[in-house]
């Protein structure tokens, strides 16, 4: 009972994509069809699974003051890996997400979750945070891309929908679309669920900036603010 | 040999803009956004940020990884050269330059995770010829440019928005997306450039 609380927590509640707001390059830039959301998504699981169920079996060893650079490592050694894999077994994949598969290091909802729960939480429950959190995103980026799939190319998953008259918006698949469908996309879960975003997007987590050392950097701003 | 330079310049900051164009950085992009002053800050930062990395990751490349045949380590020697350096660079400018310090001190620790300077010592493995040092280090620097020039307009952008009469539902977070998709729109003005300039 308290595991399922845990894995809807990712999925529903807080939301890596659309309620924290957290990981947004990998979520724009490779929503360009709903495959690549379905592989980002995967790719992004297995290491959030992997490092916070690491980062958890460590966390009575790390040092507190170190304990940025280990969680890095740790991060760095889980993408490694999935990144040798993907070119081993989906090359094609692998080409598509290009980059964004060593960035995956850097996405800071794997941060996020190694600083605000891996790093406080038993194996078990944070290994099905990491699934939660995961599944949470993979669904948030795989209907993101559905939708621009769908507008700027006229298909899903590849098929094409209306047939060869039809010509879609391509804006939709550039960087321009990949804006503008999150932005609304967001707007909307707002609409349907009556709940704002808080303005600074981070701090709609209780954690709020400790807990994402990543980097969006409100708390610069903040900081900045008051000087 | 300039020419070559003038066209990296103008690539890495117009035409294939890192945060509007590549989606690299956007977390900062859209967190230290809300007024120009910080958005200039936090872009003279990344831009110095990125220009050492880039030289340091080529080193690390070039006198390290391919020497001992360790090139699948790159993600993870990378991103700790990043995060050292990050380190260094702020001891050093709090040792020797206060006021420099206290202009971009907050935003350091920031970067280390920031995914432009990442992203852009990977893409500099992709350069060819003989200047890869050159070259990688000012397409640090010149992506770094392309990073200031996109957050302080977009800033300038979102000073605007303040005071705007925003449905509900898009406020915050949905309307800045909504307002980079319009910035990121008007970089692709900027598509074309290339056909003028050969």
């Amino acid at each position: 009972m308290r595991l399922l609380k845990i894995f809807k927590n990712g999925i529903i509640d807080e939301n890596p994509t659309f309620r924290l707001v957290l990981g947004t390059c990998p979520t724009l830039a490779i929503t360009t069809s709903a495959v690549n959301g379905i592989g980002m998504g995967l790719a992004t699981t297995a290491v959030l699974i992997g490092s916070n169920v690491v980062i958890s079996l460590l966390r009575k060893f790390i040092p507190n003051k170190v304990r940025i650079p280990a969680f890095v490592t740790v991060i760095a050694g889980f993408v490694t890996i999935v990144q040798m894999l993907l070119k081993a077994y989906v090359p094609a994949l692998d080409k598509a997400l290009g980059i964004y598969i060593p960035l995956i290091v850097v996405n800071c909802i794997i941060m996020a979750r190694a600083e605000s729960y891996a790093s406080k939480n038993p194996v078990l429950d944070s290994a099905v945070d990491g699934l939660g959190m995961g599944i949470g995103f993979t669904v948030a980026i795989t209907l993101i891309g559905a939708v621009r799939e769908i507008l700027g190319n006229g298909s899903i998953f590849n098929v094409p929908l209306f047939g060869e008259s039809a010509s879609p918006a391509l804006a939709m698949i550039l960087p321009p679309g990949g804006f503008l469908v999150f932005g609304l996309a967001i707007g909307l879960v707002n609409l349907l669920t009556n709940r704002q975003v808080h303005a600074a997007g981070c701090g709609a987590h209780e954690a709020g900036c400790d807990a994402c050392p990543a980097n969006c950097g409100f708390a610069a701003e903040e900081k900045g603010g008051q000087e | 040999m300039l020419t070559s330079i003038l066209i990296a310049f103008i690539s890495a900051v117009f035409i294939n803009n890192f945060v509007v164009v590549k989606f690299l950085g956007i977390c900062p992009f859209l967190g230290v956004s809300r007024n120009i002053k910080t958005a200039a800050g936090m872009g003279v930062a990344v831009i110095f940020v990125m220009t050492f990395a880039s030289s340091a990751t080529w080193a690390v490349q070039e006198f390290l990884l391919k020497p001992l045949e360790l090139e699948y380590l790159q993600t993870i020697a990378f991103i700790l050269v990043i995060a050292a350096l990050v380190q260094l660079v702020e001891m050093v400018l709090q040792k020797t330059s206060q006021a420099l310090y206290k202009a971009l001190g907050v935003y350091l620790p920031l970067i280390t995770t920031n995914c432009a300077v990442l992203g852009v010592c990977i893409l500099n493995l992709e350069i060819q010829g003989n200047a890869r040092f050159l070259m990688s280090t000012l397409n640090g620097a010149f992506s770094g440019v392309g990073f200031t020039l996109a957050i302080v307009l977009f800033a300038g952008i979102r000073e605007r928005l303040e005071t705007a009469d925003i449905p509900k539902c898009l406020e915050g977070f949905p309307i800045s997306l909504i307002s980079a998709s319009l910035v990121s729109l008007a970089f692709f003005g900027f598509k074309g450039l290339f056909q003028g300039l050969m």
